[in-house]
């Protein structure tokens, strides 16, 4: 590559003038000519039976065009959601889910009708008299009692509610034995609301007489929309038009995969001629799209007294929801990634997926992989207190060294220094003198507490061979790099921006690699018009490693085409063009030399020999050859209130790798956001369902979202360990904040609580909970 | 109750120093009247219960949830919206700051921010880190962690001729 001047640097976002100012394009800001507004009629019930519907008073309000129940889109709309294999190819139960209720509803906010009114009000005026008769099934909602073969059926007529079930690896008693201690314990994961700041919303509209769809929505996968709406609504690819946003307000995982609404809209506009506009309210956000985690986790650690870790035994127990989600059963991932940074003789994993009368859970940010740090960084915790070592020694004790290092599962971790990134966490955080201060306070009854999570993640993904049978498609990224006549650059990449400042990295990408000025280069993403056939998205922390690197490729291609353009316009051999910053050049004649803006030129308008193709622009689709797997070091320091339970998170400290760092800025902002999530699950968030059904927390006054108050002071530094796996030598940076974090928090906790006892607190440690805890440990 | 929805009401208003007046439903949210009306989408809708504060606009001259109010009940008032912020295409201190100093990611609740930190520095020109983190605390991001944003408004005030706040005073205050 070019010397760099662009890759690295703090370049300032090209996304924020106008989102500063007011000029953003978010879906809801779209007005199309005689649009409707879509109202959708959700179940109260979590189960029941659908008696009778009611269209009639609805469809008499002012301003109602139309009002439809399943039996309107039954022939409009074939199969139903797409359920990706994931980590779990071979699934037990799958119930199907059609966009919206036929006679029976499986959870609350589960469409039942919609509504089509010229005014947003009208709609929701109608959408209120619909009125729908239910007789209520028993609500299955805890997922123990659910395994029961006596339980309810989330489904009426399944034989049990078992959504999968795997072992990925038996445990091994053999190995367990070897060990001095062995600790047993249940952690949980509660189930987590995303909250993107902009809710779902769309666009429909369909042209009867062109036969043409576009669907402007909130999504993450535009591609993916465009695959599985379009071709369940009966329209081919080249019928559909879907553009994410152009703005979209946040993802984190809950805009991934295609929504009920989307299909109901898309059929709505065909049905009643008009564009149609849905937009969703927070209320409905909180029951209308996926949840996160969910989960219960039995775990079961053996390690030596000298601190060596022997084996570890884990079972997932997975709420699933009613519906298994479009890609649910990646979170299953948590089970090969128990071992965490750590070498284990054996570690053993299974996973179960149970359904019940709930939203589904799907990814949210991290997505496994929070679960799997939260479990192991616990456990090995856990060891440490047992046999009395520090747990910073005792992490590094089992840290490999040689990498590239093969997990208990086959999966190959690219690079690392383990070692270094803790060392350097250790050192910001001043952990000796903070030992020290804890011992003080101790004495004075105080309860300060020192929290370690040295984490890893699996991301980049993916390489096909690894995803293709895993997810039922190969996640490879596409683009397109088109050096225009006058040397202007436009460059399409099948990712997508929601957040994450691509039209800003990329760019610097671009300008390094064709060294051409940054303004000259225009990012494109989000309009499955433009660009290369596929694209594959956001998630997972996947864009740079793989949409980034097929930008690179792209590049690549446009100078070995210009090579062979600057040997006819040069006069030379092509063998003797070299191609450096933003020149091609004739070996040995210094002053003969074109840019590549005067090469695009002639590519362009000039006659060129027999063979050789007018234009400058190529398409690419990267594949790499491994994921890519950041790590880091944090560590989290809170004293504990024992009369109240409170917690003060006095400070933060994380040290992250993700290989070579493109603008620090923005990776500086992307850990920052990951992390107040990840603290965010330690303390404040949790969903929570009646027993029969009913979100207790179904709007903000009722779920804790951190605001600025909650924020402690951060400490951000970085080690650089390039990824061998890719040229760019990145990894990824968008989940690591919220993978790490909640087990900083927690061990924090439970290193403060320690003298009482304390050895596990569970999530969210609100005030009553470790008062409750204290006050017991007490007695 | 149809016959309610049918009542219109004259409402008149400045909103960033253009006079407007329309006929509106008694129970139009200002912040529906303010984008749908009057085409201003600058202004955000985070939630439905007044806790995300993506909707905060200046009534006259004091951060207000624009959905905690009617359209009719800014009937005489002047308003002012992050579009009216910019002038002559320059943009302003605090918007520059964001800008700056990467406050923003998907950028949904910056409008809210900025204005909520407009007024923030119209009545303390020099805010301490925890007067930041309290005036700003109706208002919710999901993406920054809040810590770009309280470092925006910090810088923000700096260029509008606020002193910069002392470091002692910012832990102290957090403490408290």
């Amino acid at each position: 590559m070019a010397i760099t001047t662009m890759i690295g640097a703090r370049i300032h976002r090209r996304e924020d003038p106008r989102l500063v100012s007011g000029h953003g394009r978010y879906v809801d800001d779209m007005v199309r000519p005689g649009m409707l507004h879509m109202a959708v009629v959700r179940s109260p019930q979590a189960h029941a039976k659908i008696k009778s519907i009611d269209l009639a008073a609805a469809k008499k309000a002012p301003g109602v065009s139309a009002a439809f129940t399943f039996a309107d889109f039954k022939d409009h709309i074939a199969g139903g959601i797409p359920v990706s294999a994931s980590f779990v190819a071979d699934k037990k139960q799958v119930p199907n889910q059609f966009p919206i209720a036929h006679d029976e509803v499986v959870y609350q906010g589960e469409p039942v009708a919609v509504v089509l009114a010229d005014e947003r009000y009208q709609a929701a005026d109608a959408a209120a008299l619909v009125d729908v008769e239910y007789e209520a099934l028993p609500a299955v909602m805890d997922i123990e009692k659910a395994m029961e073969s006596s339980s309810p059926k989330a489904h009426s007529g399944a034989p049990d509610n078992i959504g999968w079930e795997l072992t990925y690896a038996p445990e091994n008693p053999d190995v367990m034995k070897e060990a001095d201690v062995v600790i047993k314990e249940r952690i949980l994961q509660q189930r987590l609301f995303p909250i993107a700041m902009e809710g779902r919303g769309l666009v429909a509209e369909y042209d009867n007489f062109d036969k043409r769809l576009t669907l402007w929505t909130s999504s993450q996968v535009p591609h993916f929309i465009r695959l599985f709406v379009g071709t369940a609504c009966g329209l081919a690819e080249s019928q559909v038009r879907v553009i994410a946003g152009p703005d979209v307000g946040g993802g984190f995982g809950s805009k991934l995969r295609p929504y009920p609404e989307e299909y109901l809209a898309v059929v709505a506009s065909k049905l009643t001629g008009r564009p149609v506009k849905w937009i969703e309210s927070r209320t409905e956000n909180l029951t209308a799209t996926t949840h996160g985690r969910g989960q219960i986790f039995d775990i079961e650690v053996g390690a030596k007294k000298d601190g060596t870790l022997v084996a570890l035994n884990v079972t997932q127990y997975l709420d699933i929801g009613a519906y298994q989600g479009v890609f649910g059963a990646f979170q299953a991932v948590a089970c090969l990634l128990a071992g965490g940074a750590y070498k284990w003789k054996h570690v053993a994993s299974r996973t179960v997926g149970v359904l019940t009368n709930k939203t589904s859970t799907d990814p949210y940010r991290g997505a496994g992989r929070p679960e799997a740090t939260h479990l192991v960084e616990r456990a090995v915790d856990l060891v440490a207190r047992e046999i009395g070592m520090d747990p910073a020694e005792l992490r590094r004790r089992n840290f490999p060294t040689e990498f590239p290092f093969t997990n208990n599962f086959g999966l190959a971790y690219d690079s690392g220094d383990y070692g270094k990134s803790l060392d350097k966490a250790l050192h910001l955080a001043n952990y000796e003198d903070l030992r020290r201060e804890q011992e003080a306070l101790r004495k004075q009854g105080r309860y300060l507490g020192i929290g370690l999570s040295t984490w890893i993640e699996i991301c980049g993904l993916g390489p096909s061979a690894a995803t293709a049978p895993a997810a039922g498609v190969a996640l490879v990224e596409s683009s397109q790099v088109r050096i225009h006549p006058t040397g202007g650059v436009s460059v399409y990449v099948g990712t997508h921006s929601h957040g994450q400042s691509h039209d800003t990295t990329f760019a610097q990408i671009v300008a390094d690699t064709l060294g051409v000025p940054y303004d000259s280069v225009e990012l494109r993403h989000g309009d499955t018009a433009e660009g290369p056939a596929m694209g594959y998205g956001t998630y997972g922390s996947r864009s740079l490693a793989v949409g980034g690197m097929s930008i690179v490729k792209s590049c690549h291609k446009v100078i070995e085409k210009g090579k062979k353009l600057a040997a006819h316009v040069l006069e030379a051999a092509e063998e003797d063009i070299v191609f450096d910053q933003g020149s091609f050049r004739v070996k040995g004649s210094p002053d003969k030399s074109k840019s590549i803006g005067e090469i695009a030129f002639a590519s362009y308008g000039a006659g060129l020999p027999e063979g050789m193709e007018q234009g400058l622009e190529a398409v690419s689709y990267f594949d790499p050859p491994n994921f890519t797997w950041p790590f880091g070091a944090h560590i989290a320091v809170v004293e504990v209130d024992p009369e109240t339970g409170a917690v003060d998170l006095r400070k933060y400290i994380a040290v992250d790798d993700c290989g070579n760092i493109i603008n620090p800025m923005i990776v500086d902002g992307q850990i920052h956001g990951g992390i107040v999530q990840g603290i965010a699950q330690a303390l404040y968030e949790e969903v929570v369902y009646d027993d029969d059904g009913n979100l207790r927390t179904g709007t903000l006054t009722d779920y804790l979202v951190p605001t600025a108050n909650e924020m402690p002071e951060f400490v951000l530094d970085r080690t650089i360990t390039p990824s061998p796996t890719n040229e760019l030598g990145v990894k990824g940076i968008g989940e690591a904040g919220t993978i790490a974090s909640s087990a900083a928090v927690i061990n924090a906790i439970c290193d403060a609580l320690s003298p009482l006892g304390i050895k596990h607190v569970d999530m969210p440690a609100s005030p009553d909970r470790l008062w409750k805890m204290i006050k017991e440990a007490r007695n | 109750m149809e016959g309610i929805h049918e009542m219109k009401l004259k409402v008149a208003t400045t909103v960033n120093g253009r006079k407007h007046e329309h006929e509106v439903e008694p129970r139009l949210l200002l912040v529906h009247h303010l984008r749908d009306n009057l085409g201003l989408t600058g202004t955000h809708i985070g939630c439905d219960t007044s806790q995300c504060g993506a909707c905060t606009i200046l009534v006259d001259g004091q951060a207000v949830k624009s959905c905690t109010m009617f359209a009719v009940q800014a009937e005489g008032k002047n308003l002012m919206t992050i579009e009216g912020l910019a002038k002559d295409g320059e943009l302003h201190p605090i918007q520059q700051a964001f800008w700056d100093e990467h406050g923003l990611q998907c950028g949904y609740c910056t409008p809210g921010f900025i204005m909520a930190a407009t007024y923030l520095l119209s009545t303390n020109p020099n805010p301490t880190d925890d007067e930041i983190r309290k005036g700003l605390e109706g208002n919710l991001c999901r993406c920054t962690g809040y810590v770009n944003i309280i470092k925006s408004v910090k810088t923000a005030a700096k260029m509008m001729g606020g002193a910069e706040a002392k470091p002692a005073e910012r832990a102290a205050a957090r403490r408290s």
